[in-house]
């Protein structure tokens, strides 16, 4: 499920600057148990997503990005990076986040999360 | 039985290559045949000679007849012989080298020579024509000196030598001394389309540009100067306005010869012991340049040497430009004049223009420009003399069209009719190719040209071949499934491989934009390939993609099911030592790794490694002097070795000693797939040589070098690639064995695919009988290793891609209160 529809209080905490994020490469947020991985695309967007493949539970900060979507590391399920869903044939979603850009930092979401 | 007759023929290009084709498919034992050549190599694709200029194919990818096959045939081919002397009374001929060789029957097939025009200067040095392969050598050399080419004659040929010129980075002009380009083949609004398309090239062109002048320096091209004194610097000049058939030798031994040496209908000269073909011939009046025409000549020819009595009746020709990028067809007559009629159709925003002329409702020329999928279709109606009246108002919209609903290319084939010609070069029509697929279950494309000779000599069918396969295969044929290298792009491995080296693209975002990838960056499956190949092909220059590697390569450690990694130090061919082992033993404790494996390539695997802990565990394992397995990547990875003649009672030479020296050498390396090697100390194979990607295995006498073995997925026992003695030289021919492979191999292709690609003959030849060739391979191997032999472990330990292991933040649930990691 999207976690986006759940009815929860935005809270934004800061998590660095866009310098901390390679193109199309992702960084990851440890938040106790649980890891978001935050990627940033070729063109400089950036997502949020459980890092944690709907399929068996890749880490997918560990993929290659590519085209709005990142492929899993382990068996190469692709997962679009705005919604967290698995493209194709492949069925599943892992949760995605919210991300705000402002002037070079970068906020994330954790209101679902607390 | 009766003698065999001798049949000798002078000149072994395209037309002789057909005619021997031909005779020995027809009767194979009906004639001793030698064939003399100038030129000092095999037969080749001549048309070809365009691509191979201009990079995109190698003179490998060219030859039409290998040794093997005069071998095969029984045929004794003279290579840089050129006959010099035909005596007809003795029935005798001598070449310039002193063989002689006598004939029942003789076939001229001289070629014809490139013009040069007589200007003051047309003897100094880098005057060049375009004709055979030296050609194409001489104008690559001048190439890699960089500097501008100035191209003299606007036809097909000129064109062709300013793009593959330009593609290799010259500067280039053409001088043209009319006002149109391709005057002879293309109306002036084709012409004017083309001379756009060659502008946009970067390439400067000029009509009505009469040269007075080569100008020199020291004895060398400096320039040209023109009729209305404008000069231009070049280094250097190639001439390429015109042949004339080369009848010298004929018309010295008494043959009539014209403006070529002229034969009757049944192809015979004055002399009816002696046959003409090609483009030395002058029939009815007429000389031709194009092949279809030599083709027809060829096969009655055939067929009057067995006693036939065949007749050639003149041929009518299309012409393509081979010009990547352009797209240029035209054939037949297409000079306004009385009672004549035309049917054009122009898009400007799509660059098309196509243009018919009728007479007596009957099409009698066809030009068309930007796409050119209807011209086969035009020139069967062209030379079938076809009543176009019913057609007239759809005609010009081609034969998709006709029936109403525009069709798709593949109704469109399929609608053709079974006489249709698809191939102009070899003349082959549609049914004799649909015949073949269906009686042979042919698949793919290199199948049907082998049967057929469709799409075989200068290319420019495939496509329509292609669709023909698609139209009688069904499912069973598809050449995206087949070739392209995945989802972003049409093109398949080879194609991209050679591209980037023929358009000397160095980054991937290049290589996307010149090929017109689909998507904006590539997918997964894109972008390690592109990355390898761009590694591979620029070492020095090229700087490593690093998004573009999977994970493994990118932290240089093996991912397991639950995310954590695994790492596997180098064992130099599986020795190590107390120290090492204490090392090993150290880390392990210290960091609580939960596994340690010894694994099957020889070495030990330390298993469930936290990512965070990387940098930690190398440095440790640093400081006791091991460096990255590289058991993660498309790499060198195990050297395996028995312990020989250090301790084994049947040891024969030092395979410890040898694979850890191949090993040492060739650490670092990255490779198309993985890579294997192993050496055992006699033929009992303990270190299981034999089905390595390389393997090598010692003997009394020296060394028996192995390669393509597979033990995975598929199950191969290795070929051998030849006999060595020293370590030396077992060293030279591994690592050029691997450079080639490293060269030519697609993507995730292990050794033993690429070796079935291209045919183990082929390896061998090149790295056990070319010395050469080999050194080269082995030379390029070294420098690349100049910039792969870093040790990926210690740069990390220092600081390298600090970020991948680490978290960027660290937020303490549930209070929100962030802390940065860095
Ligand atoms: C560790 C090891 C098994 C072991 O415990 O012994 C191993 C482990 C893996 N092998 Fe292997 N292979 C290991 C020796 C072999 C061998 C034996 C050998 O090298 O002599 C083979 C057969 C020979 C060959 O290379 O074909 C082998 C054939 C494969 C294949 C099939 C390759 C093929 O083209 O047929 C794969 C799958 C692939 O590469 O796509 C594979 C893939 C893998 C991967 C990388 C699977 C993966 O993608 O995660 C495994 C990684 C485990 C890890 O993280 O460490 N492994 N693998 C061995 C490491 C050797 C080393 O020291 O580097
Ligand atoms: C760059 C280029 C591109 C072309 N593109 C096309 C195209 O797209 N389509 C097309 O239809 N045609 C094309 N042609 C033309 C086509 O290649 C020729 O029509 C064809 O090769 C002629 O065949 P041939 O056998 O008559 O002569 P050649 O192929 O020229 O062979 C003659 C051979 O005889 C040798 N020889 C000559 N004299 C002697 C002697 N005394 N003793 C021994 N050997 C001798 C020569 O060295 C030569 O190797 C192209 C030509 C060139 C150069
Ligand atoms: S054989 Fe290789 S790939 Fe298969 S489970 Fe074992 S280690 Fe993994
Ligand atoms: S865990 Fe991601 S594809 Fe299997």
């Amino acid at each position: 499920m999207n976690m986006h529809t759940k009815i929860a209080a935005e809270k934004w905490v800061k998590i660095g600057t866009m310098d901390d994020i390679p193109r199309q490469g992702s960084r990851c947020i440890s938040l106790g148990e649980k890891t978001v991985a935050v990627f940033r695309t070729v063109d400089d967007q950036v997502f949020a997503l459980e890092d944690k493949c709907p399929h068996k539970n890749g880490p997918l900060s560990q993929g290659i990005v590519h085209d709005g979507c990142v492929t899993c590391p382990l068996h190469n399920w692709v997962i679009s990076l705005a919604t967290g869903e698995a493209q194709g044939a492949d069925k599943g979603a892992t949760a995605a986040y919210g991300i705000r850009i402002e002037n070079d930092a970068v906020f994330l979401d954790i209101g679902t999360l607390v | 039985m009766t003698e065999k007759q001798k049949l000798v023929v002078i000149g072994n290009g395209m037309a002789p290559g057909r005619l021997l084709e031909k005779l020995i498919d027809q009767e194979p034992d009906a004639y001793d045949i030698t064939i003399f050549n100038a030129e000092p190599r095999v037969n080749y694709n001549r048309l070809m000679l365009s691509p191979v200029l201009s990079g995109e194919k190698t003179y490998e990818d060219i030859i039409t007849h290998s040794d093997s096959w005069y071998e095969e045939n029984g045929i004794t081919l003279y290579k840089s012989a050129k006959v010099v002397e035909i005596d007809r009374i003795a029935k005798k001929v001598t070449s310039k080298n002193g063989i002689t060789a006598t004939y029942d029957k003789l076939v001229v097939a001289t070629g014809s020579n490139p013009f040069i025009i007589p200007l003051p200067g047309h003897d100094l040095k880098n005057v060049l024509t375009y004709r055979d392969l030296d050609d194409v050598e001489a104008m690559l050399d001048m190439a890699d000196k960089g500097g501008r080419a100035v191209v003299i004659g606007g036809g097909l040929l000129g064109l062709e030598a300013a793009a593959g010129l330009k593609a290799q980075g010259m500067d280039v002009t053409v001088l043209h001394i009319m006002p149109t380009l391709m005057e002879r083949q293309l109306d002036p609004a084709a012409a004017f389309l083309l001379r756009r398309a060659f502008e946009d090239l970067g390439i400067d062109v000029r009509c009505e540009a009469d040269t007075k002048e080569i100008t020199g320096k020291n004895g060398k091209v400096a320039g040209v100067r023109l009729a209305d004194g404008t000069e231009i610097e070049a280094t250097m000049v190639c001439m390429a306005v015109g042949i004339r058939p080369s009848l010298d030798l004929a018309r010295k031994s008494g043959i009539e010869c014209n403006r070529g040496v002229v034969v009757a209908d049944d192809m015979r000269t004055s002399d009816k012991d002696i046959f003409a073909l090609g483009e030395c011939v002058e029939h009815r009046g007429e000389c031709y340049g194009l092949v279809a025409p030599l083709y027809d000549m060829a096969g009655v020819i055939a067929d009057n040497l067995l006693d036939g009595s065949s007749e050639y009746h003149g041929s009518v020709m299309a012409t393509k430009l081979k010009v990547t990028g352009i797209d240029l067809y035209s054939a037949g007559d297409f000079a306004e004049g009385e009672g004549r009629e035309e049917i054009v159709l122009r898009d400007a925003s799509a660059n098309i223009y196509k243009r018919l002329v009728i007479e007596d409702n009957k099409i009698i020329g066809a030009v068309l420009y930007g796409e050119t999928s209807d011209g086969p279709w035009f020139f069967d109606m062209l030379k079938k003399g076809t009543d176009i009246s019913e057609l007239r108002e759809t005609l010009i919209f081609g034969q998709a069209f006709q029936g109403g609903t525009p069709l798709d290319p593949m109704a469109a084939v399929a609608a053709l009719p079974d006489d249709a010609e698809i191939c102009g070069c070899n003349g082959v029509c549609k049914s004799a190719i649909t015949g073949k697929i269906t009686e042979l279950g042919l698949t793919s494309l290199d199948d049907v040209r082998a049967h057929t000779k469709a799409s075989a000599s200068c290319g420019t069918c495939t496509g329509l071949v292609e669709q023909l396969m698609a139209a009688t295969l069904g499912d069973a044929f598809n050449p995206n499934a087949v070739a392209a290298m995945c989802p972003c792009t049409d093109l398949g491995h080879g194609d991209v491989r050679r591209l980037i080296k023929a358009k000397n693209l160095k980054t991937i975002p290049e290589v996307m934009q010149e090929l017109e990838w689909t998507t904006s960056c590539g997918c997964a499956k894109c972008r390690p390939a592109l990355n390898y190949y761009l590694v591979a092909d620029w070492p020095d220059e090229y700087a490593d993609d690093y998004q573009s590697r999977f994970i493994n390569e990118r932290v240089h450690a093996n991912i397991q099911k639950d995310g954590t990694y695994s790492v596997v130090p180098r064992m130099w061919g599986g020795m190590t030592s107390s120290k090492e082992l204490r090392a090993i033993a150290d880390v392990v404790d210290k960091f609580e790794i939960p596994a340690v494996k010894c694994t099957g390539g020889q070495r030990i695997d330390m298993l469930g490694i936290k990512k965070e802990d990387l940098p930690a565990v190398w440095s440790d394992l640093g400081k006791a002097g091991f460096v990255s397995g590289q058991a993660y990547a498309k790499g060198l990875r195990t050297v395996k070795t028995c312990v020989g003649t250090d301790w084994c009672r049947f040891g024969t030479q030092d395979s410890t000693g040898l694979g850890i020296k191949l090993e040492r050498f060739m650490w670092g390396s990255w490779t198309p797939a993985k890579l294997k090697l192993a050496v055992s100390g006699c033929p009992r194979n303990c270190a299981e040589a034999t089905c390595k990607d390389i393997g090598v295995i010692c003997v009394d006498s020296g060394y028996e070098i192995h390669f393509a073995g597979a033990a995975g997925l598929d199950i191969k026992g290795t070929e051998i690639l030849g006999n060595v003695t020293t370590e030396e030289e077992v060293m030279e021919h591994v690592v050029a064995l691997a450079q080639m492979y490293r060269e030519q191999g697609f993507y995730l292709e292990r050794i033993y695919k690429w070796a079935k690609r291209i045919g183990l003959d082929e390896i061998r030849s090149q790295i056990m009988d070319q010395p050469e060739r080999r050194k080269a391979y082995y030379e390029r191997f070294v420098f690349s290793q100049k910039f792969a032999q870093v040790d990926p472990w210690n740069e990390r330990v220092s600081g390298k891609d600090k970020h991948e292991f680490k978290p960027m933040a660290m937020i303490g649930l549930p209070s929100g209160s962030l802390e940065a990691a860095e």
